[in-house]
């Protein structure tokens, strides 16, 4: 096991590696499903507080169907 | 007959451009991809890092190229998905292609980050030397990351999104004339930075004990940008109904 971590010597440089890919990786992946529930979260707030009519106005600007 | 195709493939066409629909095939797409990268990924690290041999030159020090060389791929990867979005978005005005384009971008230079941060700390044993000035790999790298950076720097300044879009667009196609500089910067300019061993004319000239988990990572690394693109894409279509909703809010219906 500790050879594992030894890397032959190079674990300075391995495992650096590794680990700034699991950090870019996780704060991607974090940043991006914030993000989706942030914005999520403002429609429904936005479209609890608008009409009907001013909804009906912003999916056809957006080019959706209203549902 | 074919009159008929032609239409019918145009309604499918325009039937996928509806962000109403991508919200709902991404929605059911999302969990079995986030699922499949944590498959390969996992099985790729397995043989990266435990069930490959080092190299006879390299040592240890090989592994790092199952992290680097992907990155590089998805970095490249990356850019190509933004510049033909931006070509599509600017040719076609399909609603869905600047959405796309935008998404792509901060995925693509976080790739190219950790492709030139793992180059470093693989040149620094092996090369003798963190960074080289004078390796046209590297600099066309580098270049790539900041084509990433002023895309994104592009999008966030410009307040009106449909110039934003344009001139975002326009930049992302100029720089994709560094696609083919980094792709053939190892053999015009041969300096420090080895050539292809793995998408070759003659096939790779890796052994496949080193070619398996380098496979499995790249195809890791590549489901994880497409999930991602797809997350990021669902943020940015709500952001802009966000924004129609506050427009409507504020100034009526009629002024949108």
């Amino acid at each position: 096991m500790a050879e594992f971590f030894h890397m032959g010597g190079y674990a300075l440089f391995v495992w650096p590696a590794y680990g700034a890919a699991l950090l870019v990786a996780v704060a991607l992946i974090w940043q991006s499903i914030a993000d989706y529930r942030a914005q999520a979260r403002l429609v429904e707030t936005l479209e609890k507080a608008a009409g009907g009519r001013v909804r009906r106005a912003a999916h056809r600007q957006s080019g959706e169907d209203p549902s | 007959m074919a009159g008929m195709n032609m239409i019918s493939a145009a309604q499918r066409f325009h039937a996928y451009a509806n962000p109403a629909r991508f919200m709902a095939l991404s929605a059911r797409l999302l969990m079995p991809l986030a699922a499949l990268t944590a498959l390969l990924t996992g099985a790729g690290l397995w043989f990266a890092l435990a069930a490959s041999p080092p190299d006879y030159q390299q040592g240890e020090t090989v592994r790092i190229m199952y992290v680097h060389v992907p990155s590089a791929w998805l970095a490249m990867m990356g850019y190509g998905v933004m510049a033909v979005a931006s070509a599509v978005a600017l040719i076609f005005r399909h609603p869905l292609a600047d959405v796309c384009a935008k998404s792509a971008a901060p995925i693509g230079a976080a790739f190219t980050f950790l492709a030139l941060l793992t180059g470093s700390l693989w040149g620094a044993p092996m090369w003798g030397t963190w960074w080289e000035w004078g390796d046209a790999r590297l600099v066309s790298m580098l270049v790539l990351f900041f084509l990433y950076l002023g895309y994104m720097a592009l999008w966030a300044t410009i307040e009106e999104p449909v110039r934003a879009a344009r001139a975002a667009a326009v930049l992302a196609l100029v720089g994709s004339i560094n696609l083919p500089v980094i792709r053939y910067s190892v053999v015009w300019w041969n300096t420090l930075h080895q050539p292809a061993s793995v998408f070759r004319m003659d096939g790779p000239t890796i052994a496949p004990s080193m070619l398996l988990p380098l496979g499995l990572m790249g195809a890791g690394f590549t489901l994880l940008f497409v999930t991602l693109l797809l997350v990021r894409m669902r943020a940015e279509i709500l952001r802009r109904r966000v924004r129609n909703l506050r427009l409507a809010q504020a100034g009526g219906a009629g002024e949108v």
